[in-house]
């Protein structure tokens, strides 16, 4: 807080905010080839490359790219696909779950890796449009499973009185139907969002209290760079985790939808 | 002074948050602490809890933005 306020202070330092986030490369408005929808085609492009060269030559003693790809498949396919969908019918959904986990780590981890340092994420149309594919599956999968009505009156909890089931359902209504794609895409963007900003606020303003900064300023900025390269880390912790939280709830959702009795 | 005071609601939107989010992972080291085995069940839980109530400060962070 005191770094934003001194670094405010002088007169070449602007705070960062939501312009930065705006970076057209080629064009302007809304058609425009922006810095991160170039570097979501880098991440489907590296993806592809590493998940065949990993799978190119299987064997039974693996290589350490083979280990790799094969102990992320199993994360998710067995820690996240069959210990909550089930084991009855996890399989299909595996392919979308780990193209989710592998698609958000990678342009999560993007806001770190040199050159690139945009996390996709932090505009929020691609978590919007990946929410969306969530969305649209398990409402899809749900009512295949049980039928238009039979869906309707899955989400109501088994054993409610007559009076309580109206507001019951208008609530467990409002939560399927907006609650859940809103919180998942606004959860996965705002970590991104306040990820990036802090990082560019701690190493930016640490340059600006280092290069320009007078006396005692100069040291706040060595402190300032210091906390940039420990968020830096922490950053990759949330970067992880949030790839993770992402798939864990499109998980539980899908299973919500196919689960036989609520 | 100058700046805006959408800040400072995203200041207030993190407290609760914050509790919860301290609660949940006491009641998770406890619960892996009395029962290791049952970590592996517990995790996604915890997770889970944690993605819920942190919705609530990103959803401050957002509007701070938004309405400032």
């Amino acid at each position: 807080m005191s770094i934003v306020a001194l670094a405010t202070e002088g007169s070449g330092y602007t705070s960062p905010g939501v312009a930065d986030f705006w970076q057209p490369l080629v064009g302007n408005g809304a058609f425009a080839i922006t810095r991160a929808s170039v570097a979501i085609l880098v991440s489907v492009a590296v993806l592809s490359w590493l998940l065949l060269a990993g799978t190119k030559r299987m064997a039974v003693v693996p290589s350490k790219r083979q280990f790799a790809t094969e102990s992320t498949y199993g994360l998710v396919r067995n820690g996240l696909g069959r210990d909550i969908i089930g084991s009855h019918d996890f399989l299909k959904f595996v392919p979308l779950l780990f193209t989710m986990f592998v698609l958000i780590l990678l342009n999560n981890l993007f806001s770190i890796i040199p050159v690139v340092q945009f996390p996709t994420m932090s505009r929020v149309a691609f978590p919007t449009a990946l929410a969306l594919v969530v969305f649209v599956v398990y409402h899809v999968v749900g009512f295949r499973k049980h039928g238009l009505v039979g869906y309707f009156k899955s989400i109501i909890p088994a054993g409610l009185s007559v009076g309580l089931m109206i507001p019951i359902f208008l609530l467990e209504l409002i939560t399927d139907l907006f609650t859940r794609p809103v919180t998942l895409a606004l959860r996965l963007f705002g970590n991104m969002f306040a990820g990036h900003l802090l990082l560019v606020l701690f190493i930016g303003g640490g340059e600006y209290l280092l290069l320009h900064g007078a006396g005692a300023f100069k040291l706040a900025g060595v402190g300032a760079l210091g906390m940039g390269f420990v968020m830096t880390v922490f950053e990759i912790l949330v970067q992880v985790l949030q790839a993770y939280i992402f798939t864990l709830l499109a998980a539980l959702y899908i299973a919500g939808a196919v689960a036989n009795d609520h | 002074m100058q700046g805006n005071i959408a800040i400072l609601g995203y200041g207030l939107s993190a407290i609760g948050p914050g509790i919860g989010v301290g609660l949940i992972f006491a009641a998770y080291i406890n619960g892996v602490a009395r029962q290791p085995e049952a970590r592996g069940m517990l995790q996604p839980i915890a997770f889970l809890g944690f993605a819920l109530a942190e919705a609530l400060a990103i959803f401050g962070l957002a509007l701070a933005f938004v309405f400032r």
